[in-house]
């Protein structure tokens, strides 16, 4: 193509001048060569920007025109290319690491926690500290998982042990697939959370059978060139009331927030397999499941899936068969505890209990902010409510504007015809 | 019954291991929380299997201090315990090996992790390890010891229970799941006594080495706002937090909301 630009001046002299009759072709014309739209930029003949004022902004909901000027939108592209433009993390692919960094995450309903991340961000700092020679993050998972964007949190390379006996308690299986890992990739840290769900277990277990003298409940890191693998850590000790300061050693169990998640950079997320088997090993721990547990004994503040009932709800009877059925835990909000249908022990909110249900369901609540407080903290919000405007619709996930008596009787029959489908099968 | 299975359901040795807690606003010594936990379960036990014999295990130094702290042991139906004597920082793992491998108890209970020193909560694995028991965490209750074998039940979060199958001889570590312990009581534990045996154990010259500091307050995580323009960042520090605009079902009959509803729970796996 030649080199020479080619100008049109009549072309231009309508694109100038926006009254022309042709000035929306001529303006759509210009644009064609820049991907569509009436563009605002565009290089001139004698190699200078020219900018069209007119073509940036659009049309106010009351027909004003607006201009962004926050370089989130120009002229009239789509805004798919600038998304691609702001999601665009830098891809680390470490192809000849220096060394090894395992990581073992709870992994807890197959999604990375927030401790987990914590923990691989840890362990990238680990990893990174040296940028000419780079160590990788190896990431062991035990159990199916549903995450998809491994690399993202900053895994490096996946080993992924789905077997049936690494289900439930199994930690002498788990310790032997550790130690087949030890044995052939011989990692220079291993770093797990130091968490109840399992991960404060494994890795004093893994400690153990390493010969090594675990550093839990580490909070802090930083780089120390006198120790002995060049780090030294903060860790609790004492039952929360001490801090120790010691080398970092090659295991260690972090808290919660030991570190800032991964989120500039994007990891090759690399599946390895062992080419070693695991050696089997006969268990003395049996596990026989997990048992049915009364929802009414459980604590508010750790219950999983909570029935809440607020001034809205007129029959409590119903109320409260709903919440056997359902196997919920029982809450309320504060009206519905003042006015003396649950015990005060039940109240939900900034002056009664905060809750980390994974469920919360909110029967005739209107969701006062203090009760919005003591539920910040859990995953799924469900609404039943008259008023379609209130506060706890903005924050449900799903609300149903309808009568809650109606509704919770149509669930609680729902369930009922379910369960004993399922018995009829049996 | 036959007679064997009678003998076979005859108590079994049980070893308590304690240590000397720390009050967490005074600092004071006094037993430890998780331990007090441990040892009520044993005497749970012993009421409920008759011919239980419960052994209480201590490795320290011998002083007044210490001593009231463990008569809170004492105080809780005990007449005696075992103190293996030693220095104050020397490490009390392989004193306890030797002495659990001797006296050989068919389970030793202990508390997860200790109130004072490094508290890291790995006795109880260190144990395992050395003398090659199998090892259980959390422990809520236990439900029947027969034919060298307990089952139990192992607390796991959000209060939910799992049962659990263990040959004998093995370690359970005890942490808050388990049922509080009985109040101890002044004059038994001034009458009991300590059996007190001299060990020559190695100096824990590893913890000597380490800083010990009182814990500061860890920093509250901040908000970290990366945005490319001024506007972004003002969004950032204005905005409420608005919620992810959740589904709404206006208009529809209790059969649809019920069902809506029905469809999440299933998702979320909240119904059993």
């Amino acid at each position: 193509m030649s080199e020479i630009i080619r100008r049109d001046p009549r072309r231009e002299w309508i694109a100038r001048n926006r009254l022309h009759p042709e000035y929306a072709t001529v303006l759509a014309a210009l644009g064609v060569h820049r991907g569509g739209g009436a563009t605002s930029e565009w290089m001139g003949p004698n190699g200078v920007v020219r900018k069209n004022p007119r073509a940036i902004g659009f049309i106010g909901p009351n027909g004003v025109k607006r201009i962004d000027r926050s370089g989130l939108q120009q002229g009239g592209q789509s805004t798919a290319a600038t998304t691609a433009a702001r999601d665009s993390r830098r891809t680390v692919t470490i192809d000849q690491p220096a060394f090894l960094v395992a990581v073992v995450p709870d992994l807890t309903g197959g999604r990375l926690s927030g401790h987990d991340k914590d923990l691989l961000g840890l362990a990238r700092r680990l990893a990174d500290a040296d940028a000419e020679h780079p160590g990788a993050v190896v990431a062991i998972l035990f159990g199916e998982h549903k995450e998809e964007a491994l690399g993202e949190a900053g895994i490096d390379r996946v080993v992924h042990l789905d077997d049936e006996f690494y289900a439930g308690f199994s930690p002498e299986a788990r310790l032997a697939a550790l130690s087949a890992v030890e044995r052939e990739m011989t990692p220079r840290f291993w770093l797990l959370p130091d968490s109840p769900l399992g991960g404060a277990d494994l890795g004093r277990r893994l400690s153990l059978r390493l010969g090594e003298r675990a550093a839990t409940g580490v909070w802090q890191i930083e780089a120390d060139h006198e120790s002995p693998l060049g780090w030294r850590c903060t860790a609790r000790g004492g039952a929360g009331s001490l801090d120790i300061q010691r080398p970092l050693p090659r295991v260690a169990l972090a808290l919660a927030e030991c570190a800032e998640p991964v989120d500039e950079t994007r990891h090759a997320a690399e599946h390895l397999t062992l080419a070693a088997s695991i050696p089997t090993t006969l268990s003395r721990i049996e596990d026989l499941g997990q048992v049915a547990v009364d929802p009414a004994g459980v604590a508010l503040a750790e219950a999983e899936f909570i029935l809440s009932g607020g001034n809205g709800v007129k029959e409590w009877d119903a109320f409260h068969h709903a919440a056997k059925v359902l196997g919920a835990t029982e809450g309320a909000s504060r009206v519905a505890v003042d006015d003396g249908f649950m015990a005060r022990d039940r109240q939900v909110g900034a002056t009664g209990t905060w809750v980390t249900a994974r469920v919360y369901m909110a029967v005739g609540i209107s969701g006062a902010i203090q009760h919005l407080q003591g539920i910040q903290r859990c995953d799924k919000v469900v609404a039943i409510n008259l008023d379609p405007g209130c506060d706890i619709i903005k924050r449900a996930d799903l609300a149903v504007i309808g009568d809650s008596t109606q509704i919770l009787a149509a669930l609680v029959a729902m369930v009922e015809q379910q369960r004993g489908g399922q018995r009829d099968a049996a | 019954m036959q007679p064997d299975r009678q003998q076979q359901q005859q108590g079994i040795d049980v070893a308590v291991l304690v240590s000397i807690g720390r009050h967490p606003t005074t600092g004071r010594a006094r037993r430890a929380e998780q331990d007090a936990r441990g040892l009520e379960l044993a005497l749970a036990m012993e009421a409920e299997l008759p011919g239980t014999r419960i052994s209480v295990l201590h490795a320290g130094p011998q002083a007044d201090d210490s001593e009231s702290a463990l008569r809170g042991y004492l105080g809780m139906g005990l007449e005696s315990m075992t103190l293996l004597e030693q220095p104050a920082g020397s490490d009390a793992i392989l004193s306890l090996v030797e002495h659990l491998a001797a006296t050989s108890p068919q389970l030793v209970i202990t508390g997860a992790r200790a109130e004072r020193g490094e508290g890291s909560g790995l006795l109880p694995y260190a144990l395992a390890e050395h003398l090659g028991w199998p090892l259980v965490n959390s422990l809520a209750s236990i439900e029947k010891v027969e034919n060298g074998v307990v089952t139990l039940l192992q607390a796991l979060p959000r209060g939910q229970r799992r049962r659990l199958k263990v040959r004998l001889p093995a370690i359970i570590s005890v942490d808050e799941a388990a049922p509080a312990a009985r109040q101890s009581a002044f004059g038994p534990a001034r009458r009991a006594t300590f059996a007190v045996t001299p060990t020559t154990p190695e100096a824990d010259s590893e913890l000597a080495q380490w800083q010990l500091a009182l814990a500061r307050k860890r920093p509250k995580r901040l908000k970290i706002v990366k945005a490319a323009s001024a506007r972004d960042r003002f969004k950032a520090a204005a905005a409420k937090s608005e919620g992810k605009g959740g589904q709404v079902l206006t208009d529809v009959t209790p059969e649809q909301g019920a069902e809506a509803i029905y469809k999440l729970l299933k998702e979320e796996e909240v119904l059993r």
